[in-house]
């Protein structure tokens, strides 16, 4: 069973299409970074898995619809939707309590454990901390629940490098362990390339990009050429070009690379590179509307 | 709502053990409404700093009393009138309206504040479905708040009688006449039927409440307020009749005139109140009210798990 299908899975705000049919299946055990420019879609779709919005078309969340079972879905499903929603009148000791208390999935030892490793103290209070601690601390908490579907929107924002990389490597460390899925959404593609297994491009509502970290290795090229065999370069059709320091990069997709490798140097792309070859010729959405 | 006053404070852990089923149900409830004291520890500092005002006003009251001639002819009377109850009812009444206050400002903010500082986002990442996250609220004013009005005046009121007989010794008085003729028993049993009356009667206060907190974008107390007023106002300039009016100021007074038997003698009349609870069960408009509590609750869990994050 796939941990999410969804066909034709739209959802219109008023003049606004936020997702205009998506078709998407992510197997359990993935980890999925969710890429696009602000007001692509992301938060929406992640809205409609976690069965907070209501959409169009069809969708099956570890088997389940998630607007009309909201209820039963959310004890395998957990998610954090901004590092600002932990209530911030709440003591650390309440909330590791109160997690424990309600949840039967949650391993308070394993939180504890977390903790331990932060500057965190039990008795502070939640508006006390340090935006990177609150994370911690939402992190913790999120990290000890025993969950199927684990959903991350943004985790990261606002915080400096030296927590975020923390972040992921704690999140592959730890608690990644092939039997869960995690889908995240980031704007530092870069950070969290090493830790996907599939990436999804999407971009005004529609999905630009479905691929896993294998096929994307393999499919797309970058080559690096001089000047003189640009044009040789060029009629391969290359879906990007740059000059970088009187070179010319081109990413291309599908093209052997046995073939590249005699025209100059060959690498593969990074996420972000892609990102810009497939967003770059499109119109994006205004800036600055979180969708 | 009231049966499950029963089964809230003792659902511990043997309740856990005994059925499975049932705790997974029981122990999300447990947790939502004990984070509902976390949040809001007004729920039990303000009617203990009442009833600490009322203590501390009584003792410069038993200092300065003694000097004044009234003090015996007042204990005279005692024994006959009643009259040694009504500091007890007062300083009960002092403690009850406290708490219903406190009621009133919780409803309005209980699922305001979730939303507006987006906690609500967090809560709804974890398995308490709307349904029991409600119910754990409409629980404080319903059954928390009564709990802890009930023991607050209990504990307020021995204090109150052992620091009168205090006072009537050291004045060379017997303190007998306290003891003897307050009727005690009938006092508590009053209170706790009082208090339950009060949860029961206002319950559509408290749901109309939680309602507007579920659904004003901003500004719930106005809300609350002013949507009722304007009825009021369009029936009286559209109909010329003022049946909401009525309704809405017999369910902020009248609570006590179904449940009680004297109570129709004003609230002041000496002595203890006599219940009435066949009385008070036969009000038809109990029963229209409890059903209308549970109409707004519904549409509070509707509008919580329904409404779409902003």
């Amino acid at each position: 069973m796939a941990c999410i299908e969804a066909h034709g899975l739209t959802k219109v705000y008023g003049q606004t299409i936020a997702l205009n049919g998506i078709d998407l299946k992510v197997e359990e055990g993935r980890i999925l970074g969710l890429i696009g420019p602000n007001g692509a879609g992301k938060s929406t779709a992640l809205n409609a898995i976690l069965g907070l919005i209501p959409y169009q078309g069809e969708l099956k969340v570890l088997g389940r619809d998630p607007w009309t079972q909201r209820d039963q879905l959310m004890r395998d499903v957990c998610f954090i939707a901004d590092v600002a929603v932990l209530p911030r009148w709440m003591k650390v000791s309440q909330a590791l309590d109160y997690v424990a208390g309600v949840h039967p999935r949650f391993d308070r030892a394993k939180a504890e454990a977390f903790l331990a490793k932060t500057n965190i103290k039990r008795k502070s209070k939640i508006r006390e901390l340090s935006k990177g601690m609150v994370t911690q601390l939402h992190l913790a908490l999120v990290m000890a629940i025993d969950a199927k579907l684990l959903v991350l929107d943004e985790p990261t924002l606002g915080l400096d490098i030296i927590y975020r990389k923390s972040f992921y490597d704690t999140l592959l460390n730890d608690y990644f362990d092939h039997s869960r899925t995690i889908i995240v959404t980031t704007h530092q593609v870069e950070e969290i390339e090493h830790v996907l297994t599939d990436v999804m491009f999407i971009n005004r509502g529609c999905i630009v990009l479905n691929s896993s970290m294998e096929d994307f290795e393999t499919r797309y090229a970058e080559v690096m050429v001089t000047p003189e065999r640009v044009a040789e370069a060029r009629a391969l059709v290359p879906i990007h070009e740059r000059q970088v320091f009187g070179r010319s990069i081109l990413l291309l997709d599908g093209v052997d690379r046995e073939r590249l490798a005699a025209l100059g140097e060959v690498r593969t792309p990074g996420i972000a590179d892609l990102f810009v070859a497939v967003m770059g010729g499109q119109p994006a959405a205004p800036q600055g509307v979180a969708a | 709502m009231t049966l499950q006053s029963s089964a809230l404070p003792e659902a511990g852990p043997d309740a856990q053990s005994a059925a499975p089923a049932a705790l997974a149900t029981t122990r999300p409830y447990v947790w939502s409404v004990r984070r509902e004291l976390w949040e809001y520890r007004s729920i039990y500092v303000a009617p203990a700093v009442a009833a600490g005002l009322v203590l501390f006003g009584s003792l410069i009251a038993a200092i300065s009393l003694p000097h004044d001639p009234r003090l015996m002819s007042a204990i005279d009377r005692a024994g006959m009138g009643g009259q040694l109850v009504k500091p007890f009812g007062f300083s009960a009444m002092v403690v009850i309206v406290t708490s219903f206050i406190v009621s009133v400002f919780y409803c309005l903010g209980a699922l305001y504040n979730e939303r507006r500082d987006r906690s609500l986002l967090f809560w709804k990442s974890l398995p308490v479905s709307d349904l029991i996250a409600v119910l754990a609220k409409i629980s404080v004013p319903m059954v928390v708040m009564p709990l802890v009005t009930f023991v607050i005046i209990l504990v307020m009121q021995v204090i109150l009688l052992f620091g009168g007989a205090e006072a009537l010794m050291m004045r060379g008085l017997s303190p007998s006449v306290l003891f003897g003729h307050l009727p005690a028993g009938q006092m508590v049993l009053v209170l706790a039927y009082g208090l339950v009356v009060m949860a029961l009667w206002n319950a559509p206060i408290y749901g109309w409440l939680l309602l507007v907190s579920a659904w004003a974008k901003r500004a719930p107390f106005l809300w609350a307020v002013l949507t009722p007023l304007a009825l009021v106002v369009v029936e009286h300039i559209a109909l010329r009749t003022h049946y909401l009016a009525a309704i809405i100021g017999d369910r902020l007074t009248g609570g006590f005139t179904h449940a009680f038997e004297a109570w129709s003698q004003g609230p002041n009349a000496p002595g203890v109140p006599q219940i009435d609870l066949l009385g008070f069960l036969s009000t038809p408009d109990l029963w229209i009210g409890l059903a209308v509590a549970a109409a707004f609750l519904a549409a509070a869990v509707w509008m919580r798990r329904y409404r779409e994050p902003t």
